[in-house]
């Protein structure tokens, strides 16, 4: 680092998370205004332009790559026609122990005054819970499964390389174009694609303004500068802003600009899940790099500094907090924008360059919680791109995670995508692929797998309340085997999947109807050439996904059920439901052996194996292919995020062993302690999986650092890749860290600030993390120093 | 149908010859090194092992055992095993079929391949078992698998010039130059183990030498100096192993029954600036000498 990113990561580790209410007043006074005026697309078109008319610019000292989405680094807006915010809401965010955001005075004020008047009952989330029938809110509500869009829009989107040839003023172009092209005489909707085509010709103008008031403030400041070398910075600060992203950049500092001109713009226009995120970033810059250093007008060094103030950008910018929060959930500060390293070129061949490896000392130097980063490893990859990663990977702090490239095109192939887009796809958030820049892929929600099970084995009804929340499917002495079991099972799993879907699909209408976002319809592809919104099935692919969490928790039971219920016939099924529903109340014994003694997945035992295949086919043809309102399917994905602590934590004891309210197993990873033959029988117990027929699979390994130490340590782990690659697995990640420093960080958090821990998915700071979640971690970790 | 006696089979084992490797530890041993890590390895027969920690006195054991749970007495039928819940009662030694054996060692194929890895047998003594390894190694040979042999040479000649052809690389074990010494803390003859070096040497065999380095036995310039010559002389020796000893069988002595650790002072682990200078007396003799973990 350099002093000036040394400085500037420290101002940025150093700031303290606030809500702005900026963005919410000045929505507030345009929508009074103007609501109803014009076309919703128009009008929300509109209403971003006044943001980015309107909202405070700021411009920090030493920095180079410029632009903020709040008023100052680490403020952080609301977006009340999504979600409005509480005054409980914001009264608890501003003092929860974990993961807070300040909320002044005047906030708080704006809110009671002018925000929640005005959006309390206009907000989109007040819609979609007023519309969803009640099955949807008694599964919701009994932690079935969560709803990603009553809290966010919908998201996960990825740049693709369009903005490095290309600028606004060329998207402005093909719009125009478009629009002179609808034939208003024989196409029905040739009148709303107008609607949505001058939405989005005003989205650009929108940034193009924006960037212009930064290069106007750029100048204003150079002006009243002394310092010569600062001002020639402002200077070249002001005149990337007035080129990019209007045009198409011409050298690295601009390509940088413009991409993060774009990715403030798309989290300024709606909150998107995932914020955005650039893609092949290594890919898209390598040109720039190589043709500057070739042309002498850019080291290496600079380069890196550049990088380095791009990744203070992401670190600047904590999630939007959620509303209807409660004050033991803690929540997280990161927003998951995921950069994309290696992977494949169009025509196939490696995509990882110097700008790769760059990418990889700058990750390991900053190691910022944001943005996050991860590797896409191909057969084409060389060895020394994938040791460099595990070199990075070795330090503890989880990232970057590993995925297959190969797998991550073949998944999409089977999709039905073409290879060229597929190959330009990669992953975001967690695990998700998606073709970058021209597919809407929509994580709807977690679907809880696990109680599925628990209401099979009580006829329908849920024990946590006893009510009957699922269909009557038999009771526990009902069932003469397990097939009988399994029987029951699926009709719960099938039930609660159509539940699902059905609200899914309302939910997809009313974004589709009133929530257009044209700004970020401008950058997925054929949103313009369709004249159609992202939120609307614009985008060339429109996969939506259910996230099944418990795959390890639901094998085990199920193991357990088959083994010690129907074959060894040592308890019999009605005996172990009442010792589940007394949570196993003087049954340790029985609870021991059903922990201990049961055939479980993780150790390389067909047993059990062949039961996560099971379930994994029953709930892939519950899902995959059922159609979306946007033209596109339903498909599956096994991740968690941390949604498999509270699914746990409503979720009764279960046949493996488990306590009531414990932690459900996370992805694809097996129980917490289940697996007992080390990292190569884990491997291949997930690699069993047939990861091509999802959209993402999670997989997490823990090492304690003596396993991975010397060059014998880096090469055992990357044969371990290579070899779970082989087997089509998707993505693995490795936590490493030691108990004892995760203890000391628990005991003494002050002193472990800076501890970043693999979470689900993504890395986290431990001292955010709920106390749950921590020891869920500590245990995870004590079980791996064995 | 061969069948041999397995302690355990170590998955994802790094430390027993290059890349990952499966390490297929054979049960029973002619040697009683006083610092034997894993007490379980010396008998040949299965053995209950126990762990105080573990155990949640539900008394599941008792009415299955037909000797009062007496360790004087016990067979070695597992029948306890099998009843306790918790694992705090664990049969260690398990008779094994070839096929079983190679069942296992074939799941991690890939990850030989990807690392270069293979498959060790290791032990106690895997030549106390000359039958079943031989079978091992054939199969492994057929399966295109690389194989180890750890061994502390301890056998009769054709024996070991036996399964020399059918081993990709032996881990030989050295332990110490004076003979007085060796007989002293192993209770193995060391003259018979030399011979058997050299004879594996002119069988063109590729070799590794291991060398715990153990404070109190041979944890000095002098015995090191002595071994670093013994090992120059022998024809194929490749790689030269410094392991260092470390203290750290804890309670495991206590989980079979047998007599506590030898005294705190004495199981201190060699210090790191000692091994540098002792791999530098091996490099001299122009030896690629690596300082590795156990």
């Amino acid at each position: 680092m350099t002093g000036r990113t040394e400085r500037l990561r420290q101002e940025s580790l150093g700031a303290e998370a606030a809500i702005s209410a900026e963005r919410a007043l000045l929505l507030t006074e345009f929508y009074r205004e103007n609501e109803g005026r014009w076309s919703i697309p128009v009008l929300r078109a509109k209403s971003f332009y006044y943001l980015c008319e309107k909202k405070t610019i700021y411009l920090g000292e030493g920095e180079l790559v410029v632009g903020e989405r709040g008023p100052a680094p680490k403020l952080v807006p609301t977006y009340p026609e999504l979600t409005c915010h509480s005054l409980k809401d914001l009264r608890i965010l501003n003092s929860r122990e974990k993961t807070s955001y300040r909320v002044d005075d005047a906030c708080l004020k704006a809110y009671v005054e002018t925000v929640i008047p005005y959006w309390s009952t206009r907000s989109l989330r007040d819609k979609i819970f007023r519309e969803l029938p009640e099955e949807w809110h008694e599964a919701y509500q009994s932690g079935i499964f969560t709803e990603f869009m009553e809290q966010r829009a919908p998201g996960h989107t990825v740049l693709d390389d369009k903005i490095y040839s290309k600028g606004l003023l060329d998207f402005k172009k093909e719009i125009a174009d478009t629009i002179a092209a609808l034939d208003f005489g024989s196409d029905p909707d040739a009148w709303s694609k107008r609607e949505e085509l001058k939405a989005m010709d005003i989205s650009c103008d929108a940034v193009i303004l924006f960037a212009e008031r930064h290069a106007k403030l750029a100048e204003s400041m150079a002006a009243a500068c002394a310092d010569a070398v600062r001002k020639q910075e402002l200077m070249k600060i002001a005149a990337n802003c007035r080129w990019v992203p209007a045009h198409a950049p011409t050298d690295f500092f601009e390509a940088l600009q413009s991409y993060w001109f774009c990715h403030l713009a798309v989290i300024t226009e709606l909150n998107g899940w995932d914020a955005f995120s650039p893609g092949h970033l290594d890919q898209h810059l390598y040109p720039f790099y190589r043709d500057g250093l070739a042309a002498g007008t850019l080291k290496k060094e600079e380069a890196r500094e550049l990088l380095e103030c791009f990744f203070v950008k992401f670190n600047n910018h904590p999630s939007p907090p959620k509303v209807g929060v409660t004050a033991a959930e803690s929540g997280t500060y990161t927003d998951f924008a995921n950069i994309n390293l290696g992977g494949l070129l169009p025509d196939g061949s490696d995509g990882s360059n110097e700008v790769s490896h760059l990418l990889l000392d700058i990750i390991d130097e900053m190691h910022l919680l944001q943005p996050s980063s991860n590797i896409q490893l191909s057969r084409k990859s060389p060895d020394r791109f994938l040791k460099h990663t595990l070199r990075v990977v070795r330090k503890g702090y989880g990232f970057p995670s590993i995925f297959n490239a190969d797998s991550v095109v073949e998944e999409q192939l089977r999709q039905g995508k073409t290879l060229a887009d597929a190959r330009a796809g990669g992953c975001s958030g967690c695990v998700e692929v998606g073709a970058f820049g021209k597919e809407a892929y929509i994580l709807t929600g977690y679907f809880n797998l696990v109680k599925m099970l628990e209401l099979a084995l009580h006829d329908g009804v849920d024990p946590a309340t006893g009510a009957q929340l699922g269909p009557a499917t038999g009771k526990a002495e009902s069932f003469a085997c397990f097939d009988d079991v399994f029987a029951a099972f699926t009709k719960q799993l099938a039930h609660f999947i159509d539940i699902k879907i059905r609200g899914n699909r309302l939910i997809e209408m009313i974004y589709a109807g009133l929530m257009p976002a044209p700004f970020l319809s401008v950058l997925t592809d054929d949103c313009i050439s369709r004249g159609m919104d992202y939120n609307a099935g614009g985008a060339r692919y429109n996969n939506s996904f259910i996230q099944g969490v418990g795959i390890g928790s639901i094998t085990d039971s199920l193991s357990a059920i088959k083994e010690h219920v129907f074959q060894e016939k040592a308890v019999s099924l009605p005996d172990l439901v009442a010792k589940l529903d007394a949570d196993f109340a003087s049954s340790e014994p029985l609870r021991q052996r059903l922990w201990n003694r049961t055939r479980k997945y993780g150790n390389d035992d067909d047993f059990a194996d062949d039961l996560m295949r099971q379930v994994f086919e029953a709930f892939f043809l519950q899902v995959d292919g059922r159609p979306n309102t946007k033209g596109g399917v339903y498909r599956i994905e096994m991740l968690p995020t941390t949604c498999h602590v509270y699914f746990g934590s409503v979720t009764g004891a279960m046949p493996d062993g488990r306590r009531r309210g414990a932690p459900l197993s996370e992805g694809i990873s097996p129980v917490q302690g289940a697996d007992r033959q080390g990292p190569t029988a884990v491997i291949r117990s997930a690699g069993k999986m047939d990861h091509i027929r999802s959209g993402g699979t999670l997989l997490n390994l823990k090492f304690s650092p003596t396993l991975l130490a010397g060059e014998g340590g880096v090469d055992g782990l990357a044969a371990l890749v290579r070899s779970y690659f082989r087997m089509d697995g998707h993505h693995v990640q490795f936590n490493v860290v030691d108990v004892e420093t995760l203890k000391r960080a628990q005991a003494d958090p002050r002193q472990y600030r800076d501890l970043i821990v693999r979470v689900a998915g993504y890395s986290d700071y431990f001292c955010d993390l709920s106390e749950e979640l921590q020891n869920e971690i500590i245990a995870r970790t004590e079980h791996t120093s064995l | 149908m061969i069948n041999g006696t397995v302690f355990n089979l170590q998955r994802y084992s790094l430390h027993d010859g290059p890349g990952i490797r499966t390490t297929v530890f054979l049960k029973g041993c002619p040697a009683r090194c006083w610092w034997c890590h894993n007490p379980e390895s010396q008998s040949p027969l299965p053995e209950i092992a126990s762990s105080q920690n573990l155990c949640i006195a539900c008394g599941a054991c008792r009415p299955v055992c037909p000797n009062l749970l007496s360790r004087e007495f016990c067979s070695g039928c597992g029948a306890c095993a099998d009843a306790c819940p918790t694992g705090a009662r664990e049969l260690v030694g398990r008779v094994m079929s070839v096929e079983e054996v190679m069942g296992s060692v074939l799941k991690d194929r890939f990850f030989y391949e990807d690392s270069g890895g293979g498959v060790t047998f290791s032990g106690g003594e895997p030549l106390s078992q000359p039958q079943f390894l031989k079978a091992l190694l054939a199969a492994c040979r057929e399966e295109e698998i690389h194989t180890a042999v750890d061994t502390a040479g301890i056998c009769a000649p054709e024996t070991l010039l036996d399964i020399a052809p059918l081993t990709d690389l032996f881990l030989f074990d050295l332990k110490c130059a004076a003979p007085e010494r060796h007989r002293e803390g192993t209770g193995a003859d060391h003259a018979a183990i030399l011979e058997n070096l050299e004879r594996l040497g002119r069988a063109q065999a590729r070799i590794w030498i291991r060398i715990p380095v153990v404070p109190g036995f041979n944890d000095s310039v002098k015995e090191m100096e002595a071994l670093a010559a013994l090992a120059a002389r022998v024809h194929g020796v490749r790689q030269v192993w410094l392991l260092p000893y470390h203290g750290s069988w804890g309670a495991k002595p206590a989980r079979f029954g047998r007599d506590a650790a030898p005294p705190a002072k004495e199981a201190m682990a060699p210090s790191q600036e000692s091994l540098e200078h002792y791999a530098r007396l091996f490099r001299d003799k122009g030896l690629d000498t690596r300082i590795g973990g156990a």
